[in-house]
């Protein structure tokens, strides 16, 4: 019963931003282009693409430009799909140093706090993003640190003047539920909540557990009778009939799809011991897991791979930063995808640096990622991990118009998107950053740059 | 083994003898008075207690033949060759051909730019990995720390100075933090595996001295409810501390005329603090400020005006493109990124195209790291802060952004032996496989004075430091 009212809940969340969000996308032919679709056809080295009521309707060498289309002439240059962030905290942080709204500490909201209801899609960082080719993103709670490369990352140089300022952390065992989002414009950049359940593992996750990593495990699978318990105690729970409980019944509410196996733990942990760790907890619990972080994943890389584990990762930790990831190098990602394992890639800190993706995928690109397959961390992979590859993630007829026009290759700084459409929308080329280089692009005009618009 | 365990006995023991013979003379110039100061508390005859002992590599004169060469001074050699001799760049051209005697390095189909220099780093003071124990870059005990030197903090065996060498930096400013309104001085390395920071000191540098503007430094103090908790408070703060050091000189300048003229004198104490402040006024220290904000930079040159001292550099200077005109009228620099903005409010206006917009203003334009990650990718950063300008309409080549992390920031750090391929300059070199403003580009192989420092296809040259052997997970 309550799987399928979960099952309604979640469609209705999706109808509702469907409504909320009416798509007014013309009709578009892109002709002329080198197309890489992420997709079973691989690269098209000169085709069209039409985008047809938000959809993708045709794409292929030989696809035509149905009449009455607006037809943009790509005049030789690159299509790929809008790129999909995972590990991201769009729409929920502006300036880094007030604060964000993906940390709770709050002893009844951990695992039931949901990032869907605090997005902000006025936010500034998005259309930052989008310049990047960035058209979908994955929202999560921020959970404990712990010394991996995921926290600091975007304090920057907050970290080097004792300052901090980049908030709280969690300091729950349950970090809370990410969401997918769209960076279109519009009043509703959810797409799909309750994708994942972000929890701690390593020096984190002992940190939540009141010190060690032992503590941990033990507290995680003490949570996980509690909710089997709970589920088949419902009344009895609710008229205090049976024990206490060490969760509110929030909380125990929120971890139902995590037992079932229908809501993946998105495991924050670096270091090879502890992936293999959680690979086991994930084994006896039969939980579904996407591990994130994972620098001596390719210490462990045979083993997540025969799991069936998908990987987050970002490639650009090279660094012994801390002493669960003294194996971190710049052939993570090769080395995991050489082994078989699904990979998504990550950018720096998830917020403000988030353009920089594209970045990350050229490098790992760089030290041995096939070319394709970098692509896909940053495309497909990422949407099949999130369960939303039946609407994106590739340049597949009835799949989302999302797609980026380059100038040239995608990963490489020096190529620039031309055009941007989300769910068959095109996206405006600017933001506030944008307009605040216009407005001093001339200086010492007779009157103050605060007059130009 | 034995032998030389015992030279270095033997050695010691000579020097030991040296510092005490009284037949030692003083170097020249000192006045009798000085000399019978005692020993550190006369800064002019203190000698140098840290002096670089840093040892060039040993190296070949090599030819780097048939490349696109970068100088750093903004032209690009097509088919270009690089001849080092006696680790010096010996000639730059196309055409060049190479002598017989030399190590000829086919380096067809790459591209060669000098070595890059980082203007802002925190190597070796926040080092890897990143814990308490390692944490030597703020003084955060009073806004005013100039006495201190950040090469009392580095650790030199931070593995972070392999990666950046891998990543083609050959010589790096290693800054105090930005917690304080002065943090102290800087130090410039030659990016070399050391035991010491001595070893890694770059000959000749000048010292920096590191500022801070805004949020960082009343954040830390307000939150002692101490001075400085505003922005005016911190330029009360700067002002106070010029005022304290131009008296400070003016009494050590009456000590020496006194002094000179054989009139009795009483020296000042020596004051570390002050001594540095006041190598900022006397033009020997450079002033690297840690600045956001274009109006405060402008009230920063403000009161470099007003006490007779230069900013060099103002570094992170997210706003510069507001006042690039200003900055480039007062002959200073820009050490910025393309990437990072929005960390905090003062942050906030950040834009990509900085850099490229200072640089079009006819301004120093750098990129910098503040980051032990962006440090290995100087070249990138780069790329998308050109890539930026472009869009923003402005005609930059890639030989003139070059500039941005090689020439410039040598002349922020005031050095005046590298930063270009131009010949008598350190042969400071790296070997790229591909075009540097390319992701995918990788330096090959990394030349310091000439010796091979790095080299990506040969495990000889790929040192690691002592932190990262014997650690079980070997990367």
């Amino acid at each position: 019963m309550s799987k399928i009212a979960l099952h309604l809940s979640i469609s209705l969340a999706a109808l509702a931003a469907a409504i909320a969000t009416p798509v007014l996308a013309e009709t578009v032919a892109i002709t002329n282009a080198r197309i890489l679709t992420a997709g079973p056809a691989g690269e098209i080295a000169q085709g069209t693409i039409v985008l047809h009521d938000g959809k993708i309707a045709s794409v292929g060498a030989g696809a035509s430009a149905p009449a009455g289309a607006r037809i943009i002439d790509a005049k030789g240059a690159t299509v790929t799909p809008g790129f999909v962030a995972a590990n991201t905290l769009l729409g929920a942080v502006e300036v880094r140093s007030l604060g964000d709204d993906l940390t709770v500490n709050n002893p009844d909201i951990g695992a039931a706090f949901d990032v869907q209801y605090g997005l902000d899609p006025q936010s500034t960082l998005i259309p930052v993003a989008r310049l990047g080719g960035i058209t979908r993103a994955i929202v999560m709670p921020l959970s404990a640190g712990g010394g991996g490369t995921d926290f600091h990352a975007d304090d920057g140089e907050e970290l080097y003047t004792a300052g901090g300022g980049g908030g709280s952390k969690s300091t729950a065992l349950f970090a809370g539920q990410a969401a997918v989002i769209h960076l279109g414009e519009g009043a509703n950049i959810l797409v799909k909540p309750k994708v994942g359940m972000v929890v701690p593992f390593g020096d984190g996750g002992a940190n939540v557990a009141g010190g060690a990593r032992g503590a941990e495990i033990v507290a995680l699978k003490a949570a996980f009778r509690d909710v089997r318990d709970y589920m088949r105690n419902k009344a009895a729970y609710d008229r205090a009939g049976i024990r206490d409980m060490g969760l509110s019944k929030a909380d125990l509410e929120a971890l139902i799809p995590v037992v079932e196996g229908r809501m993946p733990i998105i495991a924050s942990v670096h270091k090879a011991s502890d992936i293999r760790s959680v690979l086991q907890f994930a084994r006896e619990e039969r939980v579904k897991v996407i591990l994130d972080g994972a620098e001596e994943g390719w210490m462990t890389a045979g083993e997540i791979a025969a799991a069936g584990v998908p990987v987050i990762i970002n490639p650009l930790s090279d660094r012994p930063e801390s002493f669960q990831v003294l194996g971190a190098t710049m052939e993570n990602a090769a080395r995991l995808q050489a082994a078989g394992v699904t990979l998504a890639i990550e950018s720096q800190g998830g917020a403000h640096r988030v353009r920089e993706l594209r970045y990350n995928v050229g490098n790992a690109i760089a030290n041995g990622m096939p070319y394709q397959a970098g692509l896909a961390a940053v495309t497909i992979n990422p949407a099949r991990i999130f369960g939303v590859a039946d609407k994106i993630g590739s340049l597949e007829p009835g799949k989302d118009a999302d797609l980026v026009i380059w100038t040239g290759d995608p990963f490489e700084p020096l190529s620039q998107p031309t055009a941007i459409f989300i769910r068959g929308e095109s996206q405006p080329m600017t933001s506030r950053q944008l307009e605040l280089r216009d407005r001093y692009k001339t200086l010492g005009g007779g009157y103050p740059a605060a007059y130009s618009r | 083994m034995f032998g030389t365990v015992a030279a270095l006995v033997v050695a010691t023991a000579v020097g030991g003898c040296a510092t005490t013979a009284p037949a030692s003379k003083p170097a020249g110039g000192e006045s009798a008075k000085a000399r019978t100061l005692p020993k550190g508390l006369d800064s002019a005859n203190n000698g140098d207690p840290f002096a670089s002992t840093y040892r060039p590599l040993p190296s070949r004169p090599t030819a780097l033949f048939g490349a696109t060469v970068f100088t750093g001074t903004g032209e690009r050699i097509d088919g270009g060759t690089v001849l080092i001799r006696d680790g010096k760049i010996e000639a730059v051209g196309a055409g060049l051909v190479p002598p017989a005697s030399y190590d000829f390095v086919d380096a067809a189909g790459k591209y060669i730019t000098p070595g890059l220099i980082d203007a802002h780093s925190h190597l070796g003071v926040y080092p890897s990995p990143s814990v308490p124990a390692h944490s030597d870059g703020n003084e955060l005990t009073d806004p005013n720390t100039a006495g201190v030197w950040a090469e009392h903090s580095v650790w030199p065996q931070d593995p972070g100075f392999n990666l950046a060498r891998a990543g083609g930096v050959t010589s790096i400013m290693v800054l105090p933090g930005s917690g304080n309104l002065i943090g102290g001085r800087s130090v410039t390395l030659r990016n070399i595996p050391a035991r010491t920071v001595q070893e890694m000191k770059y000959p000749g540098a000048p010292y920096g001295l590191k500022m801070a503007c805004g949020e960082n430094p009343k954040r830390v103090y307000g939150s002692r409810t101490r001075a400085p908790s505003t922005r005016m408070g911190n330029v009360a703060g700067y002002r106070n501390a010029w005022i304290s050091a131009a008296d400070y000189g003016r009494k050590w300048d009456d000590y020496r005329a006194k002094e000179g003229r054989g009139e009795k004198a009483d020296p000042p104490k020596r004051d570390l603090q002050l001594e540095t402040l006041s190598g900022v006024l006397k033009g020997e220290i450079l002033v690297e400020n840690h600045c956001y904000r274009a109006d405060e930079m402008v009230q920063m040159i403000g009161i470099a005006n007003e006490f007779g001292y230069k900013i060099t550099a103002f570094h992170h200077a997210s706003e510069a493109y507001k006042i690039a005109d200003i900055l480039a009228q007062n002959d200073i620099c820009t050490a910025t990124w393309a990437n990072w903005w929005g960390n905090k409010l003062e942050a906030w206006d950040g834009i990509e195209a900085n850099a490229a917009m200072i640089h079009a203003a006819g301004g120093c334009a750098i990129i910098k790291s503040d980051d032990p990650d962006v440090i290995q990718r100087l070249n990138q950063e780069a790329a998308a802060a050109l890539a930026a300008g472009r869009a923003a309409g402005l005609n930059i080549t890639e030989a003139q952004a070059m500039a941005w992390i090689t020439a410039n920031p040598a002349k922020a750090m005031g050095l005046k032996d590298t930063g270009s391929l131009t010949p008598g300059k350190r042969a400071d070199v790296v070997i790229w496989d591909k075009n540097p403003f390319s992701i995918y580009a990788r330096a090959e192989r990394v030349y310091l004075d000439g010796g091979i420092a790095y080299d990506r296809h040969d495990a000889r040259f790929q040192p690691k430091s002592d932190f990262e052997i014997g650690q079980g997970a070997n990367r």
